[in-house]
């Protein structure tokens, strides 16, 4: 496949030092799972790490030998000759911590008890997801990013590598992203977390022993959480009115395209996905503030921040809507900070940040092409 | 642009490392001349996404915004220096962003096309609307909505408390000490807060 980064393999890494949560839980050992592209130059300086959002991996880019259909979730952004172009850096993609792609999450056995570790999994933050990115850099040897890079909440996890490591970073591109959830983004993600908390068979997040799967409740939860991702006019554009069977049947069963479309969706989206990792990637959203310990001051908390900034928002976007965006780049202007913003005009709203946009791809590929000249140099 | 003459007579009055707002910052050549030039600290504002991207290629921060809608992502007093280049003629609010320059910004500089250059004024004598390469447009595909003189500006100035601290007159690079406002195709101005 031309332009591809190919056949690749996910690692695993192993960590037997303790982490400590932010909630204050321990966990005593865990795994990651990874993938890299490209290639780490001689001083390590090139390297790129991808920040995933609610329902991503590691799994960016290529795909692997026995499944040639498996491309990465990223594939059109991250590859040779595209806007992270791996004949330059050295990227990694990884699964977050309590993710249900490989990396250690609830649905993972708890060695001390050999169940998984279903409601025992401690709640996550994005602070907590940094710091075990930062110990897979340490096993990669990657002292600091040349770039972080992520959409959404992989967008706050690159904002938070700003502040928790400062001088690991060099860059950071925080995409359809914000600094802090706004109350009506919490209540979407309070109804999604409740569709799964009230489904008959989520027994309190221990669902594993009981050999059931709360389907139900994550169907919905992603059915909802679809909706704030497109925007109205794509839906309108791709759906509209539009009836499966050409008339009206007077009942509740499927008659709209979109009906048929979100449950599809949604179906797909439930016999893949682990509930609690769902839970815990919206809590780990709801929760980020990194203005929490500056009293709301996004200005102070932003000072300690060195790296440089590309903000990208879409148009269309009302999840993580430009103005949003704006929050972001505020106190990094207030601080002196390099920041350059683009406002992407796209019609598919927050979806907008995976896919494949001309200006939202040179964009990238201009700030990145300046990227890769400096850590050459 | 037809040349970057008054690049020269704004880096002329910005100090080294000074901090600096580029509104309507175009490809970045202005700010990339300054940071090159002067060592400046700053930003650019821009609309255009073809900007957008020479911008971040010129290595030059820029924020995609309409200047129209103001600059409130801004705070006051945040640059010693705000700079409208060639661009005022084509902003619709022009005073409240020339006010909004002064806010965020110590002191301002502009650069426009003189209207009243005695090629406008001819093409205008003999019934046509002027086109050069300091107005390159046809009358109705033109985004210049607001043209003046030198005169024009300087009586604006002087309505809203806006004082005028120095200035510079080309044509074709060249410095225009006589009648100006006839004989200047660009003008270059430096201002403040008045008192």
């Amino acid at each position: 496949m031309s332009h591809s980064v190919g056949i690749v393999t996910a690692q695993r890494a192993t960590f037997e030092t303790p982490l400590v949560f932010r909630s204050g839980a321990v966990l005593p050992r865990y795994e990651l799972v990874y993938e890299t592209y490209g290639t780490l130059n001689s001083d390590r300086s090139n390297a790129i790490l991808i920040c995933h959002a609610l329902s991503g991996h590691h799994h960016v880019a290529g795909f692997y030998a026995d499944a040639p259909k498996s491309l990465g979730w990223w594939d059109n952004m991250v590859g040779p000759g595209k806007p992270i172009d791996t004949d330059n850096f050295f990227v990694v993609g990884m699964n977050n911590l309590g993710g249900c792609h490989g990396s250690t999450g609830p649905s993972s056995v708890d060695p001390e008890t050999g169940k998984p570790y279903g409601s025992s999994f401690p709640v996550i933050t994005v602070e907590d997801w940094v710091e075990s990115q930062a110990r897979l850099a340490d096993y990669l040897g990657i002292d600091c990013f040349a770039a972080v890079i992520g959409g959404s909440l992989g967008g706050m996890q690159a904002l938070q590598w700003s502040l928790a490591c400062p001088d690991r970073v060099r860059h950071v591109l925080a995409i359809a992203s914000a600094p802090r959830l706004t109350a009506q983004n919490i209540a979407f993600n309070d109804v999604a977390r409740n569709a799964i908390l009230t489904d008959p068979d989520f027994h309190g997040g221990d669902y594993y022993q009981h050999n059931v799967v709360p389907t139900r409740g994550l169907r919905l939860a992603r059915m909802l959480g679809h909706i704030t991702y497109l925007s109205d006019d794509a839906m309108a554009d791709k759906f509209g009115r539009e009836l499966k069977s050409g008339q009206y049947n007077y009942g509740y069963e499927v008659e709209f395209q979109i009906e048929s479309y979100l449950r599809y969706q949604g179906d797909k989206f439930a016999g893949l996905f682990d509930a609690n990792t769902y839970l815990l990637m919206t809590k780990a959203l709801d929760y980020f503030d990194p203005a929490q310990d500056c009293g709301g001051d996004l200005n102070s908390a932003f000072a300690k921040a060195r790296a440089d900034f590309l903000v990208i928002s879409f148009t269309t976007d009302w999840r993580f809507s430009p103005q949003r965006s704006r929050e972001i780049i505020r106190p990094l202007l207030h601080n002196g900070r390099n920041v350059s913003y683009a406002e992407i005009t796209s019609t598919h709203g927050h979806d907008s940040f995976l896919m494949e946009h001309p200006h939202y791809f040179d964009v990238v590929r201009a700030y990145l092409d300046n990227v890769s000249r400096e850590v050459s140099a | 642009m037809s040349d970057r003459s008054d690049f020269a007579a704004i880096a002329a009055w910005i100090p080294k490392g000074a901090s600096v707002l580029d509104l309507g910052c175009g490809d970045g050549s202005l700010l990339r001349y300054l940071q090159d030039t002067r060592a400046v600290r700053g930003y650019g504002v821009e609309i255009s996404d073809r900007d957008i991207v020479s911008c971040i290629a010129n290595g030059v921060n820029v924020i995609q915004n309409d200047l129209d809608a103001g600059l409130s992502d801004f705070e006051d007093g945040a640059f010693d220096f705000v700079i409208l280049s060639q661009t005022l003629q084509a902003t619709r609010h022009t005073e409240p962003l020339m006010q909004e320059m002064l806010r965020v910004g110590r002191e301002g500089i502009v650069s426009f096309p003189n209207f009243g250059f005695w090629r406008s004024r001819l093409d205008v004598l003999l019934g046509n609307m002027p086109v050069s390469s300091e107005l390159p447009y046809q009358w109705y595909n033109t985004p210049n909505v607001h043209l003046c003189t030198l005169n024009d500006f300087e009586n604006f100035c002087r309505s809203y408390c806006i004082s005028i601290t120095a200035r510079s007159v080309m044509t074709d690079g060249r410095e225009v000490s006589m009648l100006p406002n006839l004989f200047g195709s660009t003008a270059v101005y430096r201002f403040q807060r008045g008192i």
